[in-house]
């Protein structure tokens, strides 16, 4: 099998896995328990939020542990609204976000909260000239994505983040880092980020793992109310077997990180070259190669129904997405795309390829082969339809 | 000692004279399958209809009913009590009861209808209902006597044992699944075929069903969503045999040999020839499609006819004279629509021409496929490659 799908999820390593299991069966004590056992696990809590604190330069306490991505934008997004409703009610955002993001902030409109949404170029940049523009006195949230699910583009963290806070110190800068925590070297103080959510199964943790970074003093509400665990930010029995086993995959991820990307970026452009000097009419929706986030490469091939595509290249034991895998069963084009001013018969035929450091360019040289079969086939059959 | 049954009504099977026994013994067995996993009951052949009873004498009516409704063959079913002692005191109380915890929310009129199939019992009908009646309409406050137009009937049935229900609950009627023969249904997926098929099942044909498979131009959800309108099927008609058909060589086969706006109807008759081919084999005697006239280009009366010309089986098309809201209606009547809808691509919508043609000539179309000289090989190559799924 060749996964190039890891933007859609990853395998959990075996050390996480391990953890986890070792953890559930030995470790099972509530960590709110006032026995010596509850203090040893909470114990345990907190030494993988220190290791995940540790990466992105934080202080241990600001490292809230959620089940994900989807949690991490919502409680990001709908508590920042609820604390800070009486400083103002304009938000800004991007339109190549993710749904967790998106689908909030909708509701919020619905709620009498005005949003602003950044175009991007054809890259997916953002200008942060109109980001700049846009700040307000009322602008209590600026939220972009740090790097995105479908094509990959990273944007200037360092220049938004400083942008954001030299117009409006009181804007609570949040960004949804699911597809880049455990890829991009992140320093939330440089960046001057307040609000980051992470998701462990992007990176090799297990489903259901992830957490939010929320900077000390912050006034936002919580999304769940009950025990008051967490400091009282995200109630509810703590989870210390995931916990270990999301900040066991951090310290892997982190360890050779510049080795992964390297290796990553190999793969990469083993692919992309494979599939420009072999197949005509296909272009990178996103940043040219050199310059571009390893991890995702989202090619457009012309005339070609990506579906069929995908299938096709499951039929030979590779597997992919079609535009992002969270969209994959709906029928609609991508808004990611779009809004990069991706025509759509580019659009139909996109295909997004996502690797990890366990990828192999002899992997990356298969799945061209298979293309090269593949795609004159699919584009024969598509071309007597018209 | 009372015991909650379902009463099993049934209707048209009743007057087929001699066959009945063979009839009700199908509408058993399928009663049997759809309640066999919710508990230890068995079905009992009482004089005209069916009693559905538990070992210990209880019954969750909410988790049994849905499951007898939905076969063809039953008119109505009556969840009530059964008595071994059928004095009249007990009749009273039993009945008393049973209206007590099925008729009590609200206001209601309200008579009482004895059936006496024990001619010793030394009371007549209509004494017992009066008895009955008076006993019930003295104890409750929330009766009056209406013997026109009542909403409610409670029902004394005196037999081996004595039976009493006041509730009537309508079904969908219909025939015993296999007491009019076997089809073969072609299933794609949409809204239509699985409508048709449940028609005609529920005149008492049993269904297999064949689906096209064409990957990677088809996917594994597409093919998930047939099986998955095959099992909903299956609560109808007791069990549902799929035959999913590679089908990919043959519409690539088709796409490069024919003239492309009559691509279409070359398709259906490739696959109306796999489905009687089936059909052959499973001792099956006709096929069922969910085409209805004018739908699309291909269901035109010329389309219809160019299609059906390639075989000798009859094939029903149900949905003919129908809306596409009225099929819909039936689509979400029996559960099919919601797994209908699921967004993936069949093997119909990817091969379509962009303008087919929609009055076909059989005589041409017959003498262009004369010319495909692959084609059998290729549909018999489809056919032995079949994947089988029983629901």
């Amino acid at each position: 099998m060749i996964y190039f799908d890891n933007s859609a999820t990853t395998k959990t390593l075996e050390s996480s896995a391990e953890i986890m299991k070792n953890v559930l069966v030995d470790q099972y004590f509530n960590p709110a328990s006032a026995s010596k056992k509850g203090l040893e696990t909470s114990e345990l809590i907190r030494n993988s939020a220190k290791s995940i604190a540790n990466v992105i330069n934080c202080d241990y306490e600001e490292i809230y542990f959620t089940s994900g991505g989807t949690e991490g934008d919502n409680w990001a997004i709908f508590g920042t609204a609820k604390g800070y409703a009486r400083s103002g009610k304009h938000i800004i955002t991007t339109k190549t976000e993710h749904p967790a993001v998106l689908e909030p902030l909708k509701i919020l409109e619905s709620e009498g909260f005005e949003v602003s949404y950044l175009s991007v170029d054809e890259k997916g940049y953002i200008n942060i000239d109109e980001l700049e523009s846009l700040i307000r006195k009322d602008t209590i949230l600026v939220s972009i994505i740090f790097s995105n699910n479908e094509t990959g583009t990273v944007q200037d963290m360092e220049r938004i983040g400083s942008v954001i806070k030299s117009k409006n110190p009181e804007t609570i800068f949040h960004t949804d880092a699911v597809q880049s925590f455990g890829k991009c070297l992140i320093d939330v103080k440089k960046m001057k980020i307040d609000i980051l959510t992470a998701s462990g199964h992007k990176f090799n943790a297990p489903k259901g793992t992830g957490f939010n970074y929320m900077k000390k003093g912050l006034k936002v509400k919580p999304l769940v109310y009950g025990g008051g665990q967490q400091r009282g930010q995200r109630s509810g029995t703590e989870n210390p077997a995931m916990a270990m086993a999301l900040a066991d995959a951090v310290v892997n991820a982190y360890e050779n990180l510049e080795n992964s990307n390297n290796s990553v970026m190999q793969v990469k452009e083993a692919l992309w070259y494979g599939i420009v000097e072999n197949i005509p009419d296909v272009k990178i929706n996103g940043e040219e190669i050199g310059n571009s986030n390893p991890y995702v490469l989202n090619v457009g091939f012309k005339n070609i129904r990506s579906e069929v595509l995908l299938h096709a290249l499951e039929e030979k034991d590779i597997y992919v997405s079609a535009g992002s895998a969270c969209d994959s069963r709906k029928k609609s084009l991508s808004n990611v795309l779009l809004a990069m001013g991706v025509t759509e018969d580019f659009i139909e035929g996109s295909i997004r390829f996502s690797f990890s450091r366990f990828n192999t360019v002899s992997e990356a040289l298969k799945c061209v082969e298979a293309l090269c079969s593949i795609v004159p086939m699919l584009r024969r059959v598509q071309m007597m339809r018209r | 000692m009372v015991e909650k049954v379902l009463i099993v009504k049934y209707g048209e099977i009743a007057t087929r004279g001699n066959n009945r026994h063979i009839f009700t013994g199908k509408l058993v067995k399928a009663i049997r399958k759809n309640i066999d996993s919710e508990g230890d009951f068995y079905v009992v052949k009482e004089q005209g209809r069916l009693i559905i009873e538990s070992r210990n004498g209880e019954m969750d009516f909410d988790r049994i009913i849905p499951k007898v409704t939905p076969i063809f063959g039953i008119i109505a079913v009556c969840p009530g009590v059964k008595v071994k002692d059928q004095s009249i005191e007990n009749i009273r109380e039993v009945a008393l009861n049973h209206m007590r915890e099925h008729c009590s929310d609200k206001n209601y009129t309200f008579k009482v209808e004895t059936k006496r199939s024990d001619k010793r019992y030394p009371m007549s009908s209509r004494e017992v209902s009066a008895d009955v009646g008076g006993y019930v309409f003295n104890s409750m406050d929330n009766l009056t006597v209406d013997v026109h137009n009542p909403e409610i009937v409670l029902n004394v049935e005196l037999r081996n044992d004595a039976y009493i229900y006041s509730k009537l609950i309508k079904t969908f009627g219909g025939l015993p699944v296999g007491s009019s023969g076997k089809a073969v249904a072609l299933l794609s997926g949409g809204i239509d075929s699985p409508v048709a098929t449940w028609l005609i099942a529920k005149r008492g044909v049993e269904m297999e069903a064949v689906y096209f498979h064409s990957p990677p131009y088809t996917s594994e959800w597409a093919k998930q969503k047939v099986c998955d309108l095959a099992e909903r099927l299956a609560c109808f008609t007791g069990s549902i045999k799929l035959h999913v058909v590679p089908f990919t060589d043959v519409q690539l086969y088709l796409l490069d040999n024919v003239p492309h706006d009559k691509l279409t109807i070359f398709l259906k008759r490739a696959m109306v020839r796999v489905a009687e081919n089936i059909a052959e084999r499973e001792n099956a005697q006709g096929l069922v499609t969910g085409d209805s006239v004018g739908q699309v280009a291909s269901q035109t009366m010329q389309g219809l006819h160019a299609i059906s010309s390639v075989c000798k089986m009859p094939i029903l098309r149900p949905l003919s004279g129908m809306d596409k809201q009225e099929i819909v209606d039936i689509a979400k009547k029996i559960g099919t629509f919601d797994i209908s809808i699921r967004p993936y691509e069949d093997c119909c919508t990817i091969f379509v021409a962009k303008h087919p043609e929609t009055k076909p000539k059989t005589s041409i179309i017959e003498k262009i496929e004369s010319k495909l000289t692959d084609l059998d090989g290729l549909l018999e190559k489809a056919v032995e490659n079949i994947e089988v799924f029983e629901y």
